[in-house]
């Protein structure tokens, strides 16, 4: 089983490898840290902070997976929480107080409660295709966003908000400081109690998670709670660290990347088993890529079609792997196994 | 002949023999919902203001929104047969670009359309064959298409690139005149004969029973020996070329190429589909549908652009509200007829 594991994070972490060393060969001191006023500086630093939402919302999002389902709200969350919190800030008496900050986290959090609440009554209580309730957050959700914000770009200055997403704190940036907590916590909470078998019990097989007496229900509902609240802070980081909640574009596609991180990191979207260590490195995987670009020289333009490759790529990788195992594993064809495991969702 | 006259026998054909084949009325209810609240909101439209009821007010629906019908019709194939395509928007822009750039560069436009469609269509060829042959969800493959499409746009032009070409400015501002002082645009007339064509494949052919049968159960349709691998291959396929021709008809309308352009295109496309009574398991569904879906997000946005005071964003939250609504109802249906 451990060496399956191992086998699983292999190639997300020999693509990662392979990235940073493409960086060190064309950059000789992109691996190097270096101190000053106290704070640490470095492009490995970069990535990490610049990926710290990514890493968050994806962080949620296997979960959500995990449970055989996608949350494609999260984007739209992300931009409802900066909405919230900067219109909050902007229009009390003391804009510049760190009560007002704390009390506008408060807010922004709350808020992606309930719409994590809202998504989980969609997928639990009425039963609605995963992909489909969240969509329709993700289409109205913004138009919410747009609403709190007058459709206008709210600019606030608060430190004590701009320290979430642009701070320091021991000499580390305090966004990936919590990037860091939260996965701790989700590590903690999955995988020292029994939250994460019952996780993966209910993407196996609902039906038969509810037969052995699981609340499957419930378990649906903490996951795309936690999810929009991963998203919400992110949406915190993402709009503090420019003092600013843009609706329109805070966290557009970000649903897309941390959907990718997941893939890539080697959690299948058929639900059940899933790897949160496997999601951080698919997500360091995407901001490097990024930051690749930058490095090589490459027109920035190109990004896109440079992620399209690397992913299409690493599906491919990953496929025809998962088919020999498969086939390796049982004599039974795939494709009846899966119609199998579709069948019984649609009881 | 006048496109009055291609509309009516649709409206007729959609009743008559599509309900002979398929019993139950619970399968035409969303659709017949969709239909009822387009009727509704048009009627409620006349009576606030008294220039909405016009034919063409009605007409313009059409006209503005030629591209997203033929986007429609493409996604309608792919979702009957349970899967998705994410792609489509970025293949609007790509198209656009394409076509922008080549005509700047004095291409004929007959080839910059045959180029362009090939593009489409070898698009959603190639990711229909690895969604097919290396069994990835439709999902990431289109994603990654999309990022492809997109990245592509950026790679061709950051800048919006004009038209000034003769036969597309010419396709733009020609009207085709109605009785009764209507008109429409040669695109509407296109969009049209696609929905003719893609209801007449989807109802009276191999090919379309075929893409109903994967819908409701691949496994079964395998077994029954029908083309599911080249049927699903080719519904992809159908949706890349549906997607290059909306980017022509989007370029005819908008007269420009931008690689930002037609950004969540895809999600109006998906709405259109599901809010027409389209179901995202596959299997149920009808094109005709979509093409009011389509309509009623035109007339949301004919809406807030009679109101005048309502703000743009009113339209998202407008389409989530009857995305869930008409969920809900599909919802509601479907314990009925289990």
């Amino acid at each position: 089983m451990k060496s399956l594991l191992k086998h699983r994070l292999a190639w997300p972490v020999i693509a990662l490898a392979a990235l940073l060393l493409l960086n060190q060969v064309f950059k000789p001191d992109f691996m190097s840290l270096r101190m000053q006023d106290g704070h640490l500086y470095g492009s490995l630093i970069d990535i990490m902070r610049n990926g710290a939402p990514t890493i968050l919302i994806a962080l949620g999002m296997t979960l959500v997976i995990a449970t055989r389902g996608i949350d494609l709200s999260v984007g739209a969350v992300v931009a409802i929480a900066g909405a919230a919190s900067c219109a909050y800030i902007a229009a009390s008496p003391e804009p510049g107080s760190p009560v007002t900050a704390a009390t506008a986290v408060l807010i922004a959090v709350v808020a992606a409660l309930a719409l994590g609440v809202w998504n989980g009554f969609l997928v639990s209580t009425i039963g609605v295709q995963p992909i489909i309730a969240t969509l329709v957050l993700m289409t109205a959700g913004r138009g919410v966003a747009q609403l709190i914000t007058g459709g206008q770009i709210v600019s606030v200055s608060n430190d004590s908000y701009k320290s979430i997403g642009a701070g320091y704190l021991f000499t580390l940036p305090v966004s990936i400081l919590i990037t860091a907590a939260v996965f701790a916590l989700a590590a903690v909470l999955t995988r020292r109690t029994a939250l994460g078998t019952l996780i993966e019990a209910v993407g196996i097989n609902p039906v038969a998670s509810r037969l052995a007496g699981l609340r499957a229900r419930n378990i649906i509902w903490i996951v795309y709670v936690f999810s929009a609240v991963c998203a919400a802070i992110a949406g915190l980081m993402i709009s503090s660290n420019v003092t600013a909640a843009d609706a329109n574009n805070a966290g557009l596609y970000i649903e897309m990347d941390a959907i990718l991180a997941v893939v890539i990191g080697g959690t299948s979207l058929a639900g059940g088993r899933y790897t949160l260590v496997g999601t951080v490195v698919g997500a360091f995987i995407i901001q490097t890529l990024t930051t690749t670009v930058y490095t090589l020289g490459i027109p920035p333009e190109v990004t896109l079609v440079f992620k399209a490759l690397v992913v299409i790529t690493v599906c491919l990788l990953q496929a025809p792997k998962a088919r020999n195992l498969l086939s390796r594993l049982k004599a039974a064809p795939k494709p009846a196994a899966q119609e199998a495991a579709k069948e019984k969702v649609a009881i | 002949m006048s496109p009055l006259s291609t509309l009516t026998p649709l409206t007729v054909k959609k009743s008559s023999p599509a309900r002979n084949r398929l019993r139950g009325g619970a399968r035409y209810a969303p659709t017949l919902a969709t239909v009822g609240l387009f009727i509704a909101m048009f009627a409620v439209g006349a009576g606030m203001y008294p220039s909405f009821l016009s034919g063409q007010v009605f007409l313009n629906l059409f006209i503005d929104n030629t591209f997203l019908i033929v986007l429609a019709v493409g996604m309608t194939f792919v979702i009957l047969t349970g899967g998705i395509d994410l792609s489509v928007g970025a293949v609007v822009a790509l198209s656009m670009m394409v076509s922008a750039t080549l005509l700047q560069q004095g291409w004929n436009p007959g080839a910059v359309i045959v180029l362009v469609l090939l593009i489409g269509g070898g698009l959603g060829l190639l990711m229909g064959l690895v969604i097919q042959y290396f069994d990835i969800q439709p999902f990431i493959v289109t994603l990654a298409g999309m990022f492809l499409a997109r990245g592509l746009c950026y790679v061709i032009s950051l800048d919006s690139i004009p038209v000034t070409e003769g036969f597309f400015t010419g396709m733009a501002q020609a009207q085709i005149p109605l009785p009764g002082d209507l008109f429409v645009s040669p695109g509407v007339l296109l969009a049209l004969g696609i929905v003719t064509v893609a209801f007449f494949v989807l109802h009276h052919t191999r090919f379309g029973r075929t893409v109903y049968a994967i819908g409701g159960n691949e496994h079964s349709a395998m077994l029954m020996g029908l083309p599911v691998k080249a049927t699903k291959i080719l519904v992809y396929a159908l949706s890349g070329l549906c997607s290059a021709i909306a980017g022509i008809l989007f370029s005819f309308y908008s007269l420009s190429g931008y690689s930002l352009a037609a950004q969540g295109m895809e999600l109006d496309a998906i709405a259109a589909v599901v809010i027409g009574g389209t179901l995202l398991t596959g299997g149920t569904g009808y094109v005709l549908g979509s093409v009011v879906g389509v309509l009623v997000l035109g007339i949301v946005q004919t809406f807030i652009a009679y109101d005048g005071t309502l703000s743009s964003w009113w339209t998202k939250i407008v389409i989530g509200g009857l995305l869930l609504v008409f969920i809900l109802l599909q919802r509601l249906f479907a314990r009925k007829a289990g």
